[in-house]
């Protein structure tokens, strides 16, 4: 039986169809969860994808975080469930405290579209673990929001522990210390600007690497199944 | 009637890039002279006293500064980034 990963939809979320298309090309089985969901349909991961949820209305995330199913995403996510966030994913997943920090309007105040190399930092996460450290990958980035900031001591932090997960080898929108991508302590949930969900084939991708979150997850689950 | 606002600024560590727009805007405008500019918001809340009055309860938060603090600081304002001030305006008038 494949495991079932829930995609997220809220008012205003775009990527949602192309991250279920990721996970059923990456072998697992999309689960359709809606913002006002009452139980998590029994999914072994949660990935809440891209778009405007609640039309970005006060800072992009800030609405989403008070959704039925984000308590129910907390709880799971605080029990060890994988969460994986991208772009404003990741907004809400800063938004609800399930990562430390916040995403701010690009330093150059455009809005960037086009592929970004990044550098897998982490490979201890649950969406990582498929990868090689320190692996060069091209995701697409498309954001307006997605400058990276947190006090000093969070980013020392951060780094000291191992929870910058991604980095910008061309940082397009001026993020501090070049991150891209964080998890949270237990790294079980993670949260980067841009799209591997876009890049899992080679027709309409920049390059296929995002097909490893969805291996690195499948693998974390059959980890913890044999356990 | 109570009238809050509440005005929410960017912390002077952070950088505010619409601030900085405007900035290199003003010298069109022949004003050559300006050292600085950081845009907030002002969010002004009305509090239904008719409704304040009915639904009270021992454990509800019925104190108009209470309430917004905690609207402030919970919703409005993300304090990773954010600063902000509650004024009340026309008192507790409930």
């Amino acid at each position: 039986m494949s495991a079932r990963i829930g995609i997220v939809t809220f008012p205003g979320s775009l990527d949602d169809r192309d991250a279920a298309r990721a996970v059923r090309l990456g072998g697992a089985e999309p689960v359709w969860l809606w913002h006002d969901e009452a139980v998590l349909r029994s999914v072994d991961a949660v990935f809440l994808p891209g778009g405007f949820s609640y039309g970005d209305a006060l800072r992009c995330g800030a609405i989403a975080r008070f959704s039925e199913v984000m308590g129910l995403v907390r709880d799971a996510a605080a029990r060890g469930l994988p969460v994986i966030g991208v772009c404003n994913g990741f907004q809400v997943l800063c938004e609800s405290h399930l990562l430390p920090g916040a995403l701010v309007r690009n330093a150059h105040l455009r809005y960037r579209n086009r592929p970004a190399r990044l550098r897998v930092e982490s490979t201890a996460t649950a969406w990582t673990s498929a990868y090689t450290p320190g692996a060069e990958v091209v995701f697409p980035a498309k954001h307006g929001e997605g400058r990276y900031v947190a006090d000093e001591a969070t980013l020392d932090r951060l780094e000291a522990n191992g929870q910058v997960v991604f980095r910008y080898l061309d940082n397009p929108n001026g993020a501090m210390r070049d991150i891209a991508g964080i998890a949270n302590e237990a790294g079980n949930v993670v949260g980067l600007m841009p799209h591997p969900e876009h890049a899992v084939e080679a027709l309409t991708g920049p390059s296929t690497d995002g097909l490893g979150v969805v291996a690195s997850v499948l693998a974390h689950l059959s980890e913890g199944a044999k356990r | 009637m109570a009238r809050v606002v509440v005005d929410v600024m960017l912390k002077s560590e952070i950088l505010d890039p619409q601030g900085e727009a405007v900035l290199g805007a003003l010298p069109r405008l022949g004003v050559n002279n300006v050292k600085s500019v950081r845009i907030g918001k002002r969010v002004e809340i009305e509090f239904d006293d008719a409704k304040a009055e009915s639904e009270r309860s021992d454990d509800s938060v019925t104190d108009i500064e209470e309430q917004s603090q905690i609207i402030a600081d919970q919703l409005l304002a993300n304090p990773v980034i954010e600063n902000f001030t509650v004024s009340v305006l026309d008192g507790n008038a409930a």
